[in-house]
C-alpha cells in the first residue's frame, strides 16, 4: 500500500485515496472553439509511461482535496507531491 | 504412555504439563512447548504423510518453517485445517492430526503406485503426459488426479473463529530475534526509538537457544532472555513471539502475522484466532537469519533423513532425539555441533565428512570426543522404504565424482549438512536485487531498495560476533537519525566456536549401474533427473525450469531445494550460479489463512450499513429490504401472504389511484453555494441555469466529458447564491467527486464551494392524485394549490412546528412532492405523514413499485443510464442546449452519435399481454435464427404495467423510434425464455404529461 503525502494532511495510507489519472492533461478552455482532434487528444489519448508519472489522486476519505503526485508508474516511488494549483517540475 | 526418544532432561518444554493428543486415530502424549512434529518424534513416529506426485512416504526434515514434507489434517479448538506445519504447530490438549494425500492410509498407500509408474511423472507432467487422447481427459485422467493429488481437505463449515487487522507505525521494525535482531532492537530502544521486534516462533533467541556459545559469560539463551525482558519492560518497544513478518510492499509497509491463540486451550470469544498487522515501519531490521540447506543423495527423502540443525534443535529445545543411530553427513562444520549434541546425551554418531581429512576447533573437539570422524565420505543411497534402516556411503575419490571404497552402514537416521542459506526473502520482496556471494555459495542482500538493513546471518555473516556488532551497529545508527539521541553501548564479550570453510559440495555422485531418485525438491517432488530433462528439452532461463519442474513452486517457496537446484542447472549449463540467477521471492513467506486477509470483514462487517432515518419504521412494519449500495431500502412492504409481485403492484396502484408515500432520504444530496454556483451548474448541467429562478427545482442531465450521460437529478435554487442539488443513490459519490474536479482543477477561478448533505435530509415522496389533498392536511396554513405551488416550485414551511423543504417533484409521473426534515426529524415526519394519510387512503410504496412507476411512465434511470447512452439514445435531447457550451458537449458531434440508426429507447409490450419479458433479454428478429443472433438491443427495465395491467419493458434499441408498431423477439437463454413483442413508445402512461402539472 502507498504512503502518499497529502499536502493538506501529511503523509495519509493510499486506502483514503482515489485515483485520478494522468494531471498533465488540460481540458480545453469552457466556451472556446476546440478542435476535433484536440478534443479528442484530450479526452481519450492518455500515455501510459513506464516511469515518471504527474498523476491527480483525490483525498477522498480526508480533506477531498485533488492533488499531483509524482510517481515512477514501476516502482511506485513517490517523488513528490503538490497542490492542483502548484507545479512538479 | 512412554516417549521412546525422549531425553531425560534436555530441552525448553514443560515436563509438568502432559499433553494428549491423537495421531491418525492413536492416543499419544507429549508436553507443553512441543509441537506436534518433536512430539511424534518422541513417540517414535516419523512416517507422517505421502509425497505429492509418487506418494513416497515422508517424514519431518526440518524444525521450523523449511519443513517441506509433514503437512497435516489438524483438528482442534473445533476446526480443522489442512497443510499445517507439523514443525510449526504447537500442542495444545486434545489435538487430533492426521496424515494427508494418502489412502487409505499412510502405511499403506494405493496412489504409491504413481512410484513404479514413474513414466506418467516426468518434468513437465503437467504439460504432456494428460494431453491426450483428448477424450481421457474427463473420464480417466482427471478423476484420477483429483483423487490422488491434493494437500488436505479445506473445511466447508464456516469459520467461527475471530480474526482481526491492526494498523501500526513504529521507527524501527525487526524481523527475527536472533544475536543481531536483539542486538538491533536493544541498540535502537536505548536510544530512543519506537520498535517493534517481531518472531515468528514461540521463543525468542533464535541461534542462541541451540549454539553452545556464551555472551558476557551468559549462555546465549540467558542472553536473550536478559534482553528481551529488558526490552518488554521498555514503553517504546513492542515485543510479539509467534509473528511473522511475511510480506515487505511499497513504502516500507511489511505485513505480519501474529498467531495469537491457536495454542491456548481456553480463550475468550473476542480474542482473535489470528491477527494482521500492518505496519508501516521508517527503518527496518531485517534479521531473519538463514536455513540450512542439505547435500542432494540418492533416497534422500527418507524418512529419518534431517537437516543438521533441526536434529540439534530436537535435542536442545524439546529434548527429543531424531535417532539413536545417528548419521552424520556434512560439508562443513556446523554439523559437528549435532555430533557433539548426540555424544553429549550419550548418543554415538559417526560423521561423514566431504572434506579432505583437516583439522578446526570444532573437528578437534570431535576427534577428542572419540567421535567416529570419515572425511572424504558421503551418503551414497539411504535403505529402507518407511524409515532408514542403513545407508550405503562411499569414500569420494579426488575428483569427487567417482568412489573408492563403498560400504553400508546400519543407522536409523541421517543429519545432512549442505550450508547455510542466507533468509533473502524479505529483503527481495522490498525491491532489492540480491547479489551473489561467492564465499558462502548463496545470495545476500544488494544495495539497498527501500529501508532495509540485512544483519547477521540474513546478510550472510555466519559467527555470533559479527551479527552482534552489525546488529548493535545498524540499530543504533538508523535509530539515530530518527530520535536525534545516541546511547553508548558496549559490544559484549563472546565466547564461539570458529568454524573452518566449507567444502563446495551440494550433490553426491551416484555409482555405474544405481539410479535411486536423488530429491531436489521433497514438496512437489523434483528429482535431478527432472531438471536435467528440462535442460535437455531446452529450458534455459531458471524462471521457465521453475515453472517446467515446479521446482520451489509448493508451499515451501523451495527453501531447502532452490539453491541446490541452481546448482545443478549452473554445473549442467557450465554456468556460474550468479549468471543463472535466482527467481523471484513473493509474499506471504509461509501460507497464511484466508480468515487472517479478510479479519473482520464478514457477514455485517464485509461493509458499512446505511439506514435512513426512518429504517425501524420499515422493520416493524414488514419492510423487506434491498441493497442499494450500502443503503437498505424498502423493496416492499409485505402484508400478509404477499408476494412481491402483488405487494408492489398493490403499492404502485396505490399511487396511481390515491397516494403513497415514499421513503427518499436515500437520493444523493449536495449543498451548492457561492456567487459563481449559477455560471458553474451551467457548464455541469446539458441544460440551462442561468435564469432558474429562486424558489424553483430544474431537471438537469450531466455528462461525462465523452458525451455518456452521467447522473440526472433536480436541483433547487434555495436562494440568490443557493443550491440543492439531487443524485441518484448510486452516483451520488462520484457526483460529488466529479463536482469537487472541475471547481478544483479545471475552473478554480469559479467562486463555488460544494458539500455533500445527503446524510443531513431526510425525505419522503408524497405522490398521487390525493398528494395535495394529503399535503394540505399537513401544512394547514399554507395554500398548496397548483398556482402557488405549481409544478417544479419550492417552499420552506413548518412542518407541525419542525422546519421542512417542499419541493413539487415527481418520479413517479404523478401529482407529487417531496419534503426533506433534517435526518433527526425523519422518523416524526414519516409517521405523521402515515397518521395524516389515513383519511386519503395512504399507502407505504417501496422501490420495486417505485421503478413499476417509472418504468410505465418512460422515465429513465440507471438501467438505461448505463455509461453507454447519449441523451439522445433516452429521450432526453430536449434538455441538451444549443447555445451554452457544457461537459461533454463536444463530444456530442461525435459521427457515430448521430448516425440514423443508433440506438433509442422504446417501449415493448408482449404480443400476449401476458407474458413478463425478463429485464436483460436480447431482442432479435428471428427467435430460431442461427447462432450467433443478430442482437437488435436489449431490455433494460421491466414491469408489471398497473396502468393497462399488463407487462411492460423499456427498451434500449438499433434505430428504436423508426421499429415502433414492429415485431421481435425478446429472447432471454438465461432464463431459457423467448417472448413475441410489439414495439411501442416508450412513454406508457400519460405521454403529455398531464399528471404532474395538474
Ligand atoms: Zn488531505
Amino acid at each position: 500500500m502507498l504512503y502518499i503525502k497529502c499536502p493538506y494532511c501529511g503523509l495519509r495510507a493510499q486506502k483514503e485515496f482515489s485515483y485520478g489519472g494522468d494531471a498533465t492533461v488540460k481540458r480545453p478552455n469552457i466556451n472556446e472553439e476546440v478542435s476535433s482532434e484536440d478534443w479528442d487528444n484530450f479526452v481519450y489519448m492518455r500515455k501510459s509511461p513506464r516511469g515518471k508519472h504527474i498523476e491527480l489522486w483525490q483525498h477522498i476519505a480526508g480533506c477531498r482535496q485533488w492533488i499531483k503526485v509524482q510517481r515512477d508508474t514501476a516502482t511506485h516511488e513517490i517523488f513528490q507531491t503538490a497542490k492542483v494549483t502548484e507545479e512538479i517540475r | 504412555m512412554s516417549q521412546p526418544f525422549r531425553l531425560n532432561k534436555e530441552g525448553l518444554i514443560n515436563r509438568n504439563k502432559k499433553i494428549s493428543f491423537t495421531f491418525n486415530g492413536k492416543k499419544l502424549f507429549g508436553y507443553e512447548g512441543d509441537t506436534i512434529a518433536s512430539a511424534l518424534i518422541a513417540n517414535g513416529i516419523h512416517l507422517v504423510g505421502r509425497s505429492f506426485k509418487y506418494h513416497r512416504p515422508r517424514g519431518f526434515f526440518g524444525a521450523g518453517v523449511e519443513e517441506p514434507n509433514a503437512k497435516l489434517q489438524v483438528e482442534f479448538n473445533g476446526h480443522s485445517e489442512p497443510n499445517v506445519n507439523a514443525t510449526e504447530m504447537e500442542l495444545i490438549e486434545g489435538l487430533s492430526a492426521t496424515s494427508q494425500n494418502c489412502w487409505p492410509s499412510v502405511n499403506f498407500d494405493i496412489g504409491a503406485i504413481n512410484n513404479f509408474l514413474k513414466m506418467f511423472f516426468p518434468a513437465g507432467f503437467y504439460y504432456k503426459t494428460f494431453m491426450w487422447p483428448k477424450s481421457f481427459w474427463y473420464k480417466i485422467y482427471e478423476p484420477f488426479i483429483r483423487k490422488a493429488a491434493g494437500l488436505g481437505v479445506a473445511s466447508i463449515e464456516k469459520d467461527k473463529e475471530r480474526y482481526e487487522h491492526k494498523f501500526e507505525y513504529c521507527d524501527l521494525l525487526v524481523t527475527g530475534s536472533g544475536p543481531s535482531g536483539l542486538a538491533s532492537a536493544y541498540a535502537a530502544a536505548k536510544n530512543g526509538a519506537k520498535v517493534i521486534l517481531a518472531e515468528d516462533k514461540p521463543r525468542f533467541g533464535g541461534t542462541l537457544l541451540t549454539d553452545d556459545v556464551s555472551i558476557d559469560n551468559l549462555s546465549g539463551k540467558d542472553w536473550a532472555e536478559k534482553i528481551i525482558t529488558e526490552l518488554k519492560s521498555m514503553p517504546n518497544v513492542t515485543v510479539k513471539n509467534r509473528s511473522q513478518v511475511f510480506g515487505y510492499y511499497d513504502h516500507n509497509m511489511l505485513v505480519m502475522f501474529e498467531r495469537v491463540s491457536d495454542h491456548l486451550e481456553k480463550k475468550s470469544k473476542f480474542t482473535p484466532r489470528q491477527r494482521l498487522w500492518y505496519i508501516r515501519a521508517k527503518e527496518t531490521i531485517l534479521s531473519t537469519g538463514s536455513i540450512e540447506r542439505p547435500i542432494v543423495f540418492g533416497n534422500n527423502d527418507t524418512p529419518g533423513i534431517f537437516l543438521s540443525a533441526a536434529a540439534k534443535e530436537y535435542m536442545k529445545v524439546y529434548g527429543v532425539l531424531v535417532g539413536k543411530k545417528p548419521l552424520i553427513f556434512t560439508n562443513n562444520d556446523s554439523a559437528y555441533e549435532t555430533a557433539l549434541e548426540f555424544k553429549k546425551n550419550n548418543v554415538e554418531p559417526i560423521i561423514l565428512d566431504t572434506r579432505e581429512e583437516h583439522s578446526s576447533e570444532l573437528i578437534d573437539e570431535a576427534k577428542s570426543k572419540g567421535i567416529d570422524i570419515r572425511f572424504s565420505h558421503g551418503v551414497i543411497v539411504a535403505n529402507g522404504y518407511k524409515k532408514v534402516k542403513s545407508a550405503k556411503i562411499g569414500k569420494l575419490n579426488k575428483d569427487k565424482n567417482s568412489f573408492g571404497k563403498i560400504e553400508t552402514v546400519d543407522c536409523d537416521c541421517i543429519c545432512v549438512s549442505g550450508f547455510w542459506t542466507p533468509s533473502v526473502h524479505l529483503a527481495s520482496q522490498s525491491g532489492n536485487k540480491l547479489k551473489y556471494e561467492e564465499k558462502i555459495d548463496a545470495f545476500i542482500p544488494d544495495k539497498k531498495k527501500q529501508h532495509e538493513t540485512s544483519v547477521g546471518a540474513a546478510n550472510g555473516s555466519f559467527t555470533l560476533e559479527e551479527s552482534l556488532k552489525h546488529g548493535f551497529e545498524n540499530g543504533s545508527n538508523l535509530s539515530a537519525k530518527i530520535t536525534e539521541t545516541k546511547t553508548e553501548i558496549s559490544i559484549p564479550n563472546v565466547n564461539e566456536k570458529k568454524y573452518g570453510a566449507h567444502d563446495k559440495f551440494w550433490c553426491m555422485p551416484l555409482p555405474k549401474n544405481e539410479n535411486p531418485k536423488r530429491f531436489v525438491d521433497f514438496q512437489n517432488d523434483v528429482s535431478v533427473s527432472d531438471i536435467e530433462i528440462a535442460l535437455r528439452e531446452g529450458y534455459r532461463s531458471i524462471e521457465h525450469v521453475k515453472r517446467y519442474t515446479t521446482l520451489g513452486m509448493a508451499t515451501d517457496q523451495g527453501r531447502t531445494s532452490n539453491l541446490n537446484g541452481l546448482q545443478l542447472v549452473s554445473n549442467i549449463e557450465n554456468k556460474i550460479v550468479p549468471e543463472v540467477g535466482h527467481t523471484t521471492f513473493r509474499p506471504p513467506f509461509t501460507p497464511i489463512t484466508i480468515g487472517t486477509i479478510v479479519g473482520r470483514e464478514v457477514g455485517m462487517e464485509y461493509m458499512p450499513t446505511r439506514k435512513t432515518p426512518m429504517h425501524e419504521w420499515h422493520e416493524k412494519n414488514n419492510a423487506v429490504f434491498v441493497d442499494a449500495g450500502a443503503w437498505k431500502r424498502p423493496r416492499y412492504y409485505k402484508l400478509g401472504s404477499e408476494t412481491l409481485f402483488e405487494a408492489s403492484k398493490r403499492e404502485a396502484k396505490n399511487v396511481r389511484e390515491n397516494v403513497g408515500i415514499c421513503d427518499v432520504t436515500t437520493l444523493g444530496k449536495i449543498d451548492i453555494k457561492g456567487p459563481d454556483a449559477a455560471e458553474f451548474l451551467n457548464r455541469v448541467y446539458t441544460n440551462a441555469w442561468m435564469k432558474l429562478p429562486v424558489g424553483k427545482a430544474r431537471y438537469g442531465l450531466m455528462l461525462r466529458e465523452d458525451g455518456i450521460v452521467m447522473d440526472d437529478g433536480t436541483t433547487t435554487r434555495i436562494s440568490e447564491n443557493h443550491y440543492h442539488m439531487t443524485t441518484t443513490t448510486a452516483q451520488a459519490a462520484n457526483v460529488l467527486s466529479h463536482l469537487e474536479y472541475y471547481l478544483q482543477i479545471v475552473w478554480p477561478e469559479l467562486n463555488v464551494n460544494v458539500v455533500s448533505t445527503t446524510e443531513q435530509w431526510a425525505g419522503a415522496a408524497i405522490a398521487g392524485p390525493k398528494s395535495r389533498d394529503m399535503l394540505s392536511k399537513l401544512y394547514p396554513d399554507l395554500d398548496v394549490s397548483n398556482e402557488a405551488l405549481p409544478f417544479m416550485g419550492y417552499k420552506e414551511a413548518e412542518f407541525f412546528g419542525v422546519p421542512s423543504r417542499i419541493f413539487r417533484i415527481s418520479f413517479s409521473g404523478e401529482l407529487a412532492y417531496e419534503i426533506n426534515v433534517k435526518s433527526d426529524h425523519g422518523m416524526f415526519m414519516w409517521e405523521k405523514m402515515m397518521e395524516v394519510g389515513k383519511d386519503f387512503g395512504n399507502q407505504p410504496y417501496g422501490t420495486e413499485a417505485l421503478s413499476t412507476l417509472r418504468i410505465e411512465m418512460g422515465h429513465v434511470a440507471g438501467p438505461e443510464l448505463d455509461g453507454r447512452t447519449i441523451p439522445s439514445d433516452v429521450s432526453l435531447n430536449g434538455l441538451v442546449s444549443k447555445k451554452k457550451d457544457f461537459i461533454g458537449k463536444n463530444s456530442l458531434g461525435r459521427e457515430a452519435f448521430n448516425v440514423e440508426s443508433r440506438q433509442k429507447i422504446v417501449g415493448l409490450i408482449p404480443i400476449d399481454r401476458k407474458s413478463s419479458i425478463p429485464e436483460g433479454s436480447h431482442i432479435v428478429q428471428d427467435q430460431n435464427a442461427k447462432l450467433p443472433n443478430p442482437k437488435l438491443g436489449h431490455v433494460s427495465s421491466s414491469c408489471w404495467s398497473v396502468e393497462n395491467n399488463n407487462p411492460f419493458s423499456l427498451a434500449i434499441m438499433k434505430d428504436g423510434k423508426n421499429m415502433i408498431g414492429k415485431k421481435f423477439f425478446a429472447v432471454s437463454p438465461l432464463k431459457n425464455k423467448s417472448i413475441e413483442v410489439e414495439v411501442i413508445s416508450s412513454h406508457y402512461v400519460d405521454p403529455e404529461g398531464k399528471r404532474v402539472r395538474s
